[in-house]
Parts: structure tokens; sequence; C-alpha cells
């Protein structure tokens, strides 16, 4: 039992941490709350589907920023689409730096945009990796034999 | 005898001095005989006449002698001259036979005459019987005459509950009855150490004589019960000024026990050393030379005693019928007390209703407006202004609603609402409220809900919502770091009964269960003195480290009593200032019966365990085109229980929505999308109204601008996303019922 409260207090405090530094907010509780008997994997689904389309937008957006004239109405609109996704999911700074990226967008700004991109890449992948080791604790403590403290 | 004649037989010539000798014994001889036989005739005469006379044949004998003896007599007459022979032998025949008569005559005497004597002496004794048994006779007519005047003066004194008239007519039967010169009463003075005369028989109006209770004459009568003779010139049978020459008559008197209430013990008899005493004074007619009879005396008596039963019904019925007025007055009294206090506790209730009223009517101006003006741009400095006011306006509303509950709980007037809630769901909630401050200060919050806790339960879910958030609200309050971990179980009927709880004797039943639940948190813990404060109204406890977390201190009161209303107990265990807490509360919740279904129509697909699920089976359509957002919207729907369909383009959405689809959900944000023309179509796809599904859009950014939009093309409510299930729930409840939402 001892070794179940304590993956349980790991995972607690982690995800605290995350909350505490801006990683997630309150939407992400939210998700844990769907969470359910009935659909017990949901958090990470929506949570991996974030990562995919992630990646595809990341991609997109280096290509579009990439050409030769830009065009920010598409530029504008994969943001838009990123700031969407993570919004959903709750992963706040991504959303910060999207609607920062957005405003460079409209000012057609392309070394906002290039800086953004870079924030954004850089935010992302943090955020993935925090996530990543979220689950990675939780299914240590489902296999411990423990519930995840809702 | 005469000598006769022939006996002698003398010679001698007869003298003529004989002839009158013997005339002489002629007559005697003649009247004799005359005599002796009119004494038998006499005798039968008067012995026929009495009809009681046992010795008849003596008669006979005694007549037969007499009338032989007269016979004798007679013949001698003859005898005074020569006579025959013949005269000669009836005379001896007759001699002879009176010889013979007479002397069993006398033999028979003998035997009569003591008889008779004894008759006599017999008939001496008789009459003295007879004169005894007339005397006796006498002694039992006056007895049942003096009974009779008894019952008669016990009835009428009996006849009245009031004192005077009792010991009036007491005087006035007594007089009558044994025709007294005068009768008085004295009895004894408050102070108990004098008697005054307070009723005299003929006396109208007794002045205040008095005489000491302790006078030797007075003490004779009060120590025996019965009527003791006193001499006249006693002070208290001096009543009437005496003109001198009379002879006063004789004066008895007797005491009158005069019972008081407390007497009047059910388990012991009246102390004789506690009576009190009134003098009963009785005087014969002065120069009457009648005497006090022993009759008189008991019956003076027993008048007494009487008297003494009458006076004390008179004394009882007094008291009871002054107690009957001291309780109707107190009646009254308290009615009125009863009344002035229903008065007070309306007029309190309607000052709090209008209180309520009034203060937050500005309360919520003032929280609406400056939630506002948190929205618009601020100066940061504005900014921390307006956080504050809004910070103040919340405790003060918190404060209003305490107070206000708190007065209701306090006079009773506060019903649960009981209704059958999800347990579960109680708890979950709370975490989310709690999450956010708690990771702030970067507290952990464990929920443990222990497997056989039942998901529904029946009782009031707003006020035991309160009170868990309320400890849970006060363990995150009073700590600083650490962990709080909240558990939630079954109570068990041995554990229930808690050394800290002795009084609380809980007992589960089949229809209810105890809900017990654990807070503990690692903060700054409460010293065991001051624990029993917490639950008081407005304490606080005096550490500077709490005083500046806020709070009015009456929360916890508050939880007390609702946990008490939910027939339960709470209390707080600490071991001391540094080591932490842990509240403990348990509540009475019924259990949930399945006939209590109503709720809940149809079996949701879900299971159990999922929640409520307010919108079983309704149709949905999600239309958004990240993919993202319309899984985690699809997912929200879903566990609110609707039945979602999702698309992500606008074709697809006309094509898909069907009049099956009650609520339509448009992404109206995401560029390259017009939500709003897709809604157009929408509506122009039905035609018949009923049929139109209710269109909500989902967008990023909720201004003015957007909501005039929607409003214009017939959309039915906007939502700001992200969107919280909660927000969703009474988004869809508030469209179902008012197919509007703005």
């Amino acid at each position: 039992m001892d070794g179940v409260a304590q993956l349980q207090k790991q995972l607690v405090d982690y995800t605290a941490s995350l909350f505490q530094e801006g990683f997630l907010d309150e939407q992400f509780n939210q998700l844990q709350q769907l969470q359910d008997e009935s659909n017990p994997d949901f958090v990470v689904e929506v949570v991996s589907l974030f990562f995919e389309d992630s990646e595809r937008l990341l991609n997109e957006l280096a290509k579009a920023l990439e050409q030769k004239t830009i065009d920010f109405r598409k530029v504008d609109a994969h943001v838009h689409q990123f700031k969407g996704s993570s919004s959903s999911i709750g992963a706040q700074r991504v959303q910060k730096v999207c609607i920062a990226f957005r405003n460079y967008c409209e000012e057609q700004n392309i070394e906002g945009c290039l800086k953004c991109l870079q924030q954004v890449k850089h935010e992302y992948s943090l955020v993935k990796s925090k996530l990543e080791t979220l689950f990675k604790i939780e299914k240590q403590l489902i296999a411990a034999g423990g519930s995840i403290p809702t | 005898m005469a000598f006769t004649m022939e006996s002698c037989n003398c010679i001698d010539p007869q003298w003529p001095a004989d002839e009158l000798l013997m005339k002489y014994q002629y007559i005697s001889d003649f009247f004799i005989a005359l005599a002796y036989f009119s004494i038998p005739l006499e005798l039968i005469y008067f012995v026929k006449k009495s009809a009681v006379f046992p010795y008849r044949w003596v008669l006979v004998q005694f007549g037969a002698f007499i009338v032989l003896c007269g016979a004798t007599h007679l013949i001698n007459l003859w005898t005074f001259t020569t006579h025959s022979k013949t005269v000669a032998i009836v005379m001896t025949t007759a001699k002879v036979l009176t010889a013979a008569v007479s002397c069993a005559t006398a033999l028979m005497l003998v035997h009569i005459i003591p008889d008779l004597l004894s008759v006599k002496t017999r008939e001496m004794f008789l009459k003295n019987k007879a004169a005894e048994l007339d005397r006796e006779m006498g002694l039992i007519l006056t007895q049942e005459e003096t009974g009779r005047h008894v019952r008669m003066l016990t009835h009428e004194i009996r006849s009245t509950l009031d004192r005077h008239t009792i010991l009036k007519t007491t005087l006035v039967e007594l007089g009558r009855t044994l025709a007294l010169e005068e009768c008085a009463l004295w009895m004894p003075t408050r102070t108990g150490l004098e008697l005054q005369l307070s009723y005299t028989l003929r006396q109208q109006n007794p002045v205040g004589y008095t005489v000491p209770i302790h006078l030797p004459v007075i003490n004779q009568v009060f120590s025996s019960n019965h009527a003791v003779k006193i001499s006249p010139n006693s002070p208290v049978a001096r009543l009437r000024p005496l003109p001198g020459k009379y002879m006063p008559g004789e004066v008895v008197a007797v005491r009158v026990p005069l019972l008081h209430l407390s007497n009047f013990q059910i388990d012991d008899w009246p102390e004789l050393s506690t009576k009190r005493y009134a003098l009963m004074i009785l005087m014969l007619p002065s120069d009457s030379a009648r005497q006090w009879h022993d009759h008189e005396l008991d019956l003076v008596e027993v008048v007494a005693d009487q008297v003494a039963v009458a006076l004390s019904h008179a004394a009882i019925l007094e008291e009871s019928m002054r107690a009957r007025d001291l309780l109707m007055e107190q009646n009254v009294a308290l009615d009125l007390a009863r009344r002035e206090a229903e008065t007070a506790v309306r007029a309190r209730n309607d000052f709090l209703a209008v209180m309520n009223h009034e203060m937050r009517t500005p309360m919520h101006a003032i929280i609406a407006l400056s939630s506002l003006l948190q929205e618009t741009e601020l100066t940061p400095e504005q900014r921390l202004m307006v956080e504050t006011i809004l910070k103040s306006s919340y405790l003060l509303d918190t404060l209003i609603n305490d107070v206000l509950d708190l007065s209701k709980l306090e006079d009773g007037s506060l019903q649960l609402d009981i209704g059958t809630f999800n347990l579960h769901s109680i708890f979950k909630e709370v975490l989310n409220l709690i999450k956010p401050v708690a990771s702030v200060k970067k507290l952990s919050v464990t929920l443990n809900l222990v497997q056989d806790l039942p998901v529904y339960a029946v009782g009031d879910e707003k006020r035991l919502m309160q009170t868990v958030l309320n400890v849970v609200g006060n363990a995150v309050k009073f700590s600083k770091e650490g962990s709080i971990s909240i558990t939630a179980f079954v109570a068990k009927p041995d554990c229930l009964r808690d050394s800290r709880a002795p009084d609380f004797f809980p007992v589960p039943s089949d229809d209810h269960f105890y809900l017990r639940v654990q807070v503990k948190d690692s903060g700054s813990g409460i010293s065991p003195q001051d624990i029993p404060k917490l639950f008081t109204k407005f304490s606080q406890t005096q550490s500077l480290a709490t005083r500046n977390s806020g709070g009015s201190g009456l929360g916890l009161a508050i939880c007390k009593r609702f946990v008490n209303l939910m027939e339960g107990h709470i209390w707080l265990d600490s071991e001391g200032p540094g080591k932490g807490c842990t509240a403990i509360f348990i509540v009475k919740l019924g259990i949930r019966r399945l006939s209590n279904e109503s709720k809940f129509p149809f079996a949701p697909k879900v299971s159990a365990n999922h929640g409520l699920t307010n919108f079983p089976g309704l149709k949905v359509l999600l239309m958004d085109n990240n993919g993202v957002s319309r899984t985690v919207t699809r997912g929200l729907l879903v566990h609110l229980g609707c039945e979602v369909t999702t698309v992500g383009l606008s074709e697809e959405c006309l094509r898909v929505v069907s009049h099956e689809h009650q609520v339509v959900f448009l992404d109206v944000c995401a560029p390259g999308v017009d939500g709003y023309e897709l809604a157009v179509a929408i509506h122009e796809k039905f035609t018949v109204r009923h049929e139109k599904p209710l269109i909500v859009a989902l967008t990023g950014d909720t201004d003015e601008v957007t909501k005039e939009n929607c409003a214009r093309v017939g959309i039915n409510g906007v939502i700001m996303k992200p969107v919280s299930v909660d927000k969703m729930r009474s988004i869809l409840a508030e469209l179902l019922e008012h197919r509007v939402l703005y």
C-alpha cells in the first residue's frame, strides 16, 4: 500500500507542479473529469490526438513560413487551429504563444512570426514531454494497483 | 266459743241476769255467722273477678272452713235455749266438720303462705326491673336524640364552605340543641400567643377580647380531646356581665383543632405537636340548676371535631381557589409573553427578509459591476484595486449569507431539502473548486472514496456540499504546505462510537447509512484547548498567522448546525500547533431506493458510475474543424449522456443534420468556415418549426459583435470555448427549457 500511496503522491505533486508552472490550466482538469469507467483513456486519447495534430500543424507552419511570399492568412489559420487545440486540452503556455503569434500574423511581422514559431515549438515540446512523464507515472500507479486520484 | 249448756249440764236454773248476757251472745253469734257466710261470698266474687289466682281450691277449702264456722255459730243460736237432741247432733256434726276443715286449712296454709309471700317478692323484683329498664330506655332515647342533633348540626355545618358561616352555624345550633345561655369561640391570633374572642352566640359583635394562650385552664382544655368543665370565673368564661345575684350556670370548654393544609400529607399523619386549637365555651343558663350530662358532653366533643373538619375543608377550598386564580393569572401572563415573543420573532424575520433583499441587491450590483470592470482595460494599479474590491465584496456576500443562514438555523426554521443526489460528484466538485487554490499554495489534495460508498444518497445536497467545502476549505486555508487528504466511507457501527463523541450513538438501519468524512491536513494545527471554541460563532483562534486568512468565524458554526440537522456529529482532532489537524464528521444519509428513479426514466447507456446524466439520449450534432477540440467537446457531450454525431466540414454538417438532432453545435470562429452561413442554411433546411434544431455557436471570443451576428442568423446561443462540464450542463438545461441562451 505504501508504494501506491507514494506513487499517488508523486502523481499529485507532479500534476500540481505542472499547473503551477503554467503548463496546464483548468481545461486539463475538465478533461480529467470527462474520464471515467466508460471512457477510461479519454485524456490519453485526446492528448495523443493533440500531439498528432500539433506535429502536423507545426510542419505546416514551418513550411508556410519558409515560402518566399508568406501567406499570412494561411499561417493565421494554422495558428488559429493550434491555438484552438492547445486551449482544448489546456496547454496554457502554448496557447499564450499562439495568441502572440496571431498578433504578429495580423501585423504581418515576419520576424515576430518566426520568433513565435520557435517559441511555440519549444513550448510544445516542453508540454509534450511533461505530459508523457505524467502518463508514465499514471501507468506505473495503475500497474501497482492504485487508482488515479480524481 | 261460747260454752254450751249441754256440756256442762249444770242444774242451775237460768238466771235472769244471764238473759242479758245470752241476748248479747245471741246477737254476736248471729253477726259472726253472718260475717262468716258473707266472707266466702266476697271471696268468690272477687276471685271470679280476678283472672289470676293460682290457689282456687285453697279458696274452696277456706270457704268451706268459713262456711262451717258460720254454720256452727248459726247453730249456736239455737243452743241458747233448751233444745232438742237433733239440734245437738247437728251442732256436733257441724263442729266436727268445722274442726276437720279448719285443721286441714291450717295445714294447708303452712304451705301456701310462703308461696304467697314469694309472689310478692317477685312482684317487687319485677317492678324494680321495669323501673330500671325505663331508665335505660330514657338514656337510649336521649342518646339517639343527641345523635340526631349531631347529625343535624353536622349537616348544617357541612352545608357551607364558608368559614364564618360554619362557625356561626355551629354556635347557633349548639345553642339551640343544648339550650345554652351563651356559646363562644376563641381563635388563636396570628402570633399564636393569644386567643381572641371571635364569635359569640348572643352578642352581635364581640369586641376584641384577648386572653394569653398559656393560661393553665386553657392548657388543661387543650391537652385533652374531651369537653372539660371549667369554672365560670375563669377569664375565658367571663363573657357576659353577670348581675350579682345570679348563680352562673356550669361552663364547659372544648378544643377545636385547626388543621392546616400542610397537615394533609399523603404519607404522614398530622403532627400533634404543631396543632393549633381554638377554644369553644358553652354556658348553661344561669340559675337553672341544670347540670352537664355526659351525653351532652359527648355531643359537644363530636361537634367540635366536625367543626374542625369543616373548617379544614373550607380552608382547602380557599387555597385551591386561590391557586386556581393564580394559575389563571400566570396563564394569561405566559400567553402574553408568548405572543410577544412570537411578534418579536416575526419582526426579526421580517427584518431579516427585508435586509436580506436590501443587502443583497447592492452587493450584487457591486460584485457584478466589479467583475465587469475587471474585464475591461485597466492599469495594474487599477486592476489591483478592482480585485481587492471584488474580494472584499465576495467576503461580504459570504458573510451576509452566513449570517442569514445562521439566524435561520438558530430559530429552527431551517429545513433540509431532501433529495436524491450523487454523493461521489459532491466530493469531485469540492475537489475541483479547491484545486486551484490548493495548487497555488502548492498543496496536494487527494480524495479517497472507499469502494462501498454508495454513489447515490438521499439528503440535502447543497448543505452537505457546503459542509464538505467549508471543512476542506478550512484545511486548505490553514495549511501553508504539505498535503490534504479527504477520505469518505460508510461508518461501521463499532467505529461509530468514538471516544471523542461519547454521547453519539448512531444506529444504521435499512434505510440509512452514516457517511464519515475525514479531512486531514498537515497545516498549522490547533491547540486542544481551542478546539471547543471553534464551533462557536464568531470566534477565531488568536494566532496572527491565521488572522490574515480571512473568514468570519461562522463557517464551522454553520457546519455544525447543518451536521446536527443531518443527525450527525462533527469534531476536530489536533495534536497541537504545527502538527496538522483532522476534521471528522459523520452525517446520516438515506439510501436511495430504486423506486426513487423518477428522475432517470431511461436506464442510461453508460454505467451508473457516470454521474448525473441530465440529458439521456439527447441527439446532438457537433461541427468543429479542429480535431482536438472536436474530440474534447464530443467527450464532454457524451459525458452528459448525449448521443453525439461529429462532422468536420460545413457541407458534411448540412448533409448529416436531420430532424432527429435537437441541438447543433457549430464552431463559428474558425477562419475559412462561415458559421453564420451554415446556421442560416440549417434554418432553411427545416421549414417546420418543431423540427428545427437548436443551434449553439462555439467561439473563442464572445463580444457584442459576435453575439449580434449570431442572433441575426437565428442562432439560439453562444458559448465561449473552452467550456467546462458544468457550464455545458447548465447551458443545455437552460437551452432546452427556454430555447434561447444569451
